[in-house]
């Protein structure tokens, strides 16, 4: 059998490149040419060499910073994946309630970032919030503009009320897929319910769930939007993330220098783990495969 | 347009060495195909996967060189190119 071959089909993936090139690839190589530079603006630079890397690599304003982000992005990953598979298995399979389930899972993902932001701004204020008044009305001292540990809570919460219905919704379309005959072996079998979870419905999650791992380890990682509203990276630099502190450098103080450098390190940090994610993830569809 | 992406020579050397790279890989690909092989990673890998783990791997050590200031930054890409070799080699 000839095989055609039309090269013409390559033009039509010109669009994408093109918008590729313009909204990363320039903006990347621009941010490497800005890292090895000083500027005072103006469009003047003079060569800078490495030395905003070593700057950056000795700063401990960034690992400080690095710390704050991994200390955030685990408590998210240790309480939105167990909690997100807890809601998945308690909700109904079939009928009515599970599309209104669905519907309400889905709600908050809706939800543009800054809006979430305003939404725990407002509700978490004591004179005028829901949260934070009832909790100082009950004598609870909660002040998330003066308070770190009220900071941080305020913080994960949100992000938690945002992001956990993404992780339930992965794992109900994972449990979903597993056919009957499954549950009917276990039930023959009398495995117990923490059997039937462990041997049968994690192991056919686990595809969906290095997914959901995947997506909310990077937009943790990556998170600007809600704590920036929230609490501005305070009090002081409590709930300074990387992304918080880079913009600060960037454009606050016009270190256009130290901030690419900063840029740089972040960016290869995200890909190396983004990498690892994927490298494990299509090995684990590898050797389910053949099964 | 040049202008405003600010240019040095050191870092247009840099690109250039990575987009020739890239043809040089995509040249090779079309000329001899490959199938993918398992390595000590015990990961599937093609040439340009071991590339992208080479680049990758080569941006770490620059870094780590010039972090615990192990001595002058061009010795470290001989870290890399050993490095490189390695992970073709075996990965």
């Amino acid at each position: 059998m000839n095989k055609t071959v039309n090269q013409k089909a390559w033009f039509l993936v010109l669009p994408v490149l093109v918008l590729v090139a313009f909204s990363a690839v320039i903006p990347l190589m621009t941010v490497v040419n800005y890292s090895v530079q000083d500027s005072f603006g103006d469009n003047v630079f003079f060569w800078a060499g490495l030395e905003w890397f070593r700057d950056m690599l000795q700063s401990e304003r960034m690992w400080n910073a690095l710390g704050r982000q991994l200390l955030f992005s685990a408590i998210i990953l240790a309480i939105q994946i167990p909690l997100g598979i807890f809601v998945a298995l308690n909700m109904p399979k079939k009928g009515v309630w599970a599309s209104v389930c669905l519907v309400l899972m889905s709600l908050p993902l809706l939800i543009p970032w800054n809006v979430v932001g305003t939404i725990w701004q407002i509700f978490g204020r004591v004179d005028i919030g829901l949260l934070g008044h009832t909790l100082d009305a009950l004598g609870i001292p909660y002040n998330y503009t003066q308070n770190t540990l009220a900071a941080w809570i305020t913080v994960v919460v949100m992000d938690v009320w945002h992001w956990t219905s993404l992780v339930a919704l992965l794992a109900y379309a994972g449990l979903q897929s597993i056919p009957d005959a499954y549950y009917q072996a276990a039930k023959i079998d009398q495995a117990s319910r923490w059997k039937v979870f462990r041997y049968i419905e994690l192991p056919k999650m686990a595809g969906v769930l290095m997914i959901a791992i995947l997506l909310r380890f990077m937009d943790s990682f990556m998170i600007y939007t809600e704590p920036f509203v929230v609490t501005g990276g305070g009090p002081g630099n409590a709930t300074t993330f990387l992304s918080i502190d880079l913009v600060k450098m960037a454009l606050g103080q016009f270190d256009l220098g130290p901030a690419a450098a900063f840029s740089i390190m972040y960016f290869l940090t995200i890909l190396l783990i983004s990498w690892v994610f994927y490298t494990v993830m299509t090995n684990l569809d590898r050797q389910e495969g053949p099964q | 347009m040049l202008d405003w992406m600010a240019w040095t020579w050191p870092t247009a050397a840099f690109f250039a060495v990575i987009a020739g790279l890239l043809v040089t890989m995509t040249v090779l690909a079309i000329k001899y195909p490959e199938t993918p092989r398992v390595g000590i990673l015990r990961i599937e890998t093609t040439r340009g996967d071991r590339l992208f783990i080479t680049l990758l791997g080569s941006a770490f050590i620059n870094l780590i060189w010039l972090g615990l200031e192990i001595g002058p930054q061009p010795y470290a890409l001989i870290a890399c190119l050993a490095y490189a070799v390695a992970v073709f080699r075996y990965v």
